[in-house]
């Protein structure tokens, strides 16, 4: 199952400035682990092996067997034990191997974890992280974007970060929060995104977004691979004279209402990039929120430019023709634009 | 691994057995009760019944202490009450009432109580609580509590595949957890062999190399016995077990179901064999109760029950916006979850953590994935041949349960009981 993908890094532990996006994830578990001994990490192959994806290379050296559990491959059976264990004051950090294996543990998320503190109130402090999303030829079962199964979920938070340093940061905070947080790591980036990170610890609050380049004309709001897709669309629309402002929302649940309202009303037009597929996505969800709150401030209508509503195909050719890239992405931008 | 067929004879105190007996009458109390109060339509949703099972849900929660944990299930009014949860609770739950632990979120049995009883709330899809209950097992470990935990599961959940899962996790695991299959006979209105075709559902625990008993589930103390003998081996280590205790749903799945599918006879003959009248005839024999004594519970039941659920009438319905919030923990001021260590904190945390695995797994040499154990390694190719299931003595065809009139000292079935083939 690991793949072409499955190759160890050389980076050693903690201290570097710029470190890759897969880095940050294994230095974000690594250093709570390190600092809160009621941490753990229960997955496929995460210990002997290092994950699929070695995101946990060298934790069971570190922190021992008891702390850094291999796996039976039975999705329900790790989300369930890892509530158990939140329930006796455990932070457990759940993997899945490809986040695609989510969905075997679906009743488990979101009928026992996601409504177990408005029921009972029963908090379970856990995250489940796992690499998910396409553009690798992973064919249909290992480049899916779940995330919005979960989203619909009331009780659960749900992260996507694009840069090395808000997965280091966003990562921490889910482990430190109190309720089941799912933290998507977008495959795509693992190794191709490197980015600064102090050394010193810090944490990013979950359910804010982040302006990433400022602009007038319209905002593209995006997450995860699509965010550096959109800011290269935005360099080529600034040299048509279109300055975009482009908006990572980077936490999906709760979404970051005021920042995307804010921009809208600023440059009137709204375009929502993701890799996800179109119907259901988060993208809709934005449109209705922006008719909601900012109706009489569009100057156009919110468009959106997302994945085919297919499964994701194995074909390079035809992934391409799935995928959003930062061409479509500039066309639809720019005929919104000029609306 | 096998099914063990001898328990270890225990002597049960005076007080034991009163106990053993004033929660059985408890719990049949409380589900009266229940009956009445959802005829006058005083309970919003459905009513499910434990009559005839109360010797299980009673024998197996009282083989635990009080700091070990439980989940149960819908037919499980019997484990809470035992547990220390007041009946008020169970009817206000049902009455949906603002009192009641869930504040009418949530009905029937789904509530728990993390803090102080150590219960975890059930959800409707069976055999969700099998892993969860397998994590706190093994959290639990992880900070040195020596809890055992416990949940139940009917003949119907065993067929889930978060059954399956759960248990081979919990095995590979040796998770400090019991699981209490109740053999009901009956999923809604589907009888047992269509479901599994399976004399045993005991056997069901082969398939996860762990030791299973098959007990009469309407004798109360072969259930209490075997329950205490399964806890204290849970928590010394030696892994989960499976209890299977043969019993029958006299009522329908809930109160709307007349179960016309049971045939008479079955209902007739499990009738006969109720577990209070059975334990009863016991305890009179004994000389352990007698008319006065019965008649002093009989008083206690009555007025007990009487004041809860009056309680639980004059508790008002939740406020409707009610209905909003509460959807996440807020942080401190919400919940401070603090795990309770009882165990040195040095002992899992750096330097000392990254030392040595705290089992090992035999057979697969000196390797890492092993635990770094120096064991003999297993190449997987040669012990099909030389080594038969079950040590090579088939347990016997056609084994099985004898349910007749009396009841009988928790004398389980089958032949072949082989403690040695355990790892």
């Amino acid at each position: 199952m690991a793949g072409a993908n499955g190759a160890p890094t050389n980076g050693s532990a903690a201290g570097g400035k710029e470190i890759t996006f897969l880095e940050a994830i294994r230095q974000a578990m690594f250093e709570e682990m390190e600092r809160d001994p009621t941490v753990l990490l229960m997955g496929e192959d995460v210990g002997v092996y290092g994950g699929a994806f070695k995101t946990s290379e060298g934790l069971l050296e570190r922190f021992g067997w008891e702390r850094v559990i291999d796996t039976p491959i039975s999705e329900s059976a790790i989300i369930g034990a890892a509530c158990g264990m939140s329930y006796l004051g455990l932070r457990p950090i759940c993997e899945m191997q490809f986040i695609d294996f989510i969905v075997c543990a679906f009743n488990q998320i979101t009928n026992f974890v996601a409504k177990g503190h408005y029921l009972w109130n029963a908090p379970a402090p856990m995250v489940i992280r796992g690499p998910s999303g396409g553009g690798v030829h992973g064919g249909p079962f290992h480049s899916a974007n779940p995330e919005m199964y979960f989203v619909h979920t009331p009780g659960l938070k749900v992260i996507y970060p694009s840069t090395p340093y808000d997965a280091k940061g966003l990562l921490k905070a889910a482990v430190r929060d109190n309720n089941p947080v799912l933290f998507f790591e977008h495959k795509f980036l693992y190794r191709r995104i490197k980015g600064d990170v102090p050394t010193e610890d810090y944490t990013i609050p979950i359910g804010r977004a982040v302006v990433r380049r400022e602009g007038k004309h319209l905002t593209i709001l995006s997450y995860a691979a699509m965010m550096h897709t959109s800011l290269e669309a935005a360099d080529a629309l600034a040299k048509e004279g279109i300055e975009t402002e482009v908006i990572d929302l980077r936490t999906l649940l709760p979404l970051d209402e005021e920042t995307i309202v804010n921009s809208v009303k600023k440059t009137n037009k709204c375009l929502v990039v993701h890799e996800d597929t179109k119907t259901g996505g988060i993208a809709g969800e934005i449109a209705a929120l922006l008719c909601e709150k900012a109706f009489r401030d569009l100057d156009g209508p919110v468009l959106r430019m997302t994945s085919l509503d297919t499964p994701v195909p194995y074909a390079p050719t035809l992934e391409a023709c799935f995928l959003p890239n930062a061409k479509k992405v500039f066309t639809v931008a720019k005929a919104l634009a000029r609306y | 691994m096998g099914t063990i067929t001898k328990q270890m004879p225990r002597e049960l105190t005076r007080q034991q057995h009163l106990d053993l007996y004033y929660y059985m009458r408890l719990n049949r109390a409380v589900e009266e009760t229940m009956v009445k109060l959802f005829r006058q339509n005083k309970i919003v949703g459905g009513l499910y019944s434990s009559l005839g099972q109360e010797a299980i849900s009673v024998g197996t929660c009282y083989a635990l202490e009080k700091k070990d944990w439980i989940a149960p299930m819908i037919r499980n009014i019997g484990a809470l009450l035992v547990k220390g949860v007041p009946p008020r609770d169970i009817f206000m739950q049902h009455m949906a009432k603002y009192d009641s632990p869930t504040k009418g979120r949530d009905g029937t049995s789904h509530f728990g109580d993390l803090d102080n009883l150590h219960i975890v709330s059930p959800i409707s899809m069976l055999g969700d609580l099998i892993p969860v209950m397998t994590g706190v097992a093994i959290g639990g470990r992880y900070l040195g509590q020596k809890i055992v935990t416990m949940t139940w599961i009917g003949d119907g959940g065993s067929s889930t595949g978060v059954f399956h899962e759960g248990l081979n996790f919990a095995a590979t695991q040796k998770a400090p957890f019991v699981l209490v299959l109740e053999n009901n006979l009956w999923a809604y209105s589907t009888p047992v062999r269509r479901q599994v075709p399976l004399e045993n559902l005991a056997d069901r625990a082969k398939a996860y190399g762990i030791d299973s008993y098959i007990i009469d589930g309407n004798n109360v103390m072969a259930v209490y016995n075997t329950a205490r003998e399964a806890v204290e081996r849970a928590r010394a280590g030696q892994g989960p077990i499976l209890i299977e205790a043969k019993t029958f749903r006299r009522l329908g799945h809930a109160q709307h179901d007349p179960a016309e599918y049971v045939p008479k006879e079955m209902r007739a003959r499990w009738e006969a064999r109720d577990p209070i009248a059975l334990y009863e005839k016991f305890l009179t024999g004994e000389r352990l109760l007698d008319a006065a004594g019965k008649k002093e519970i009989d008083d206690k039941l009555d007025t007990l029950l009487a004041a809860e659920r009056e309680f639980a009438e004059n508790s008002p319905m939740p406020p409707p916006e009610f209905a909003e919030g509460g959807v996440y923990c807020t942080g401190d001021e919400c919940h401070q979850i603090r795990a309770k260590w009882e165990r040195a904190i040095a002992e899992v945390t750096p330097p000392r953590s990254s030392v040595k695995a705290v089992w090992t797994v035999p057979g697969f040499g000196s390797g890492k994935g092993s635990g770094g154990a120096d064991a003999p390694i297993h190449f997987g190719d040669t012990s099909v041949v030389d080594k038969p299931a079950n040590n090579g003595r088939p347990r016997k065809a056609g084994a099985k349960m004898t349910v007749k009139g009396a009841p009988k000292k928790a004398k389980p079935a089958a032949a072949s009981t082989s403690r040695k083939g355990r790892r």
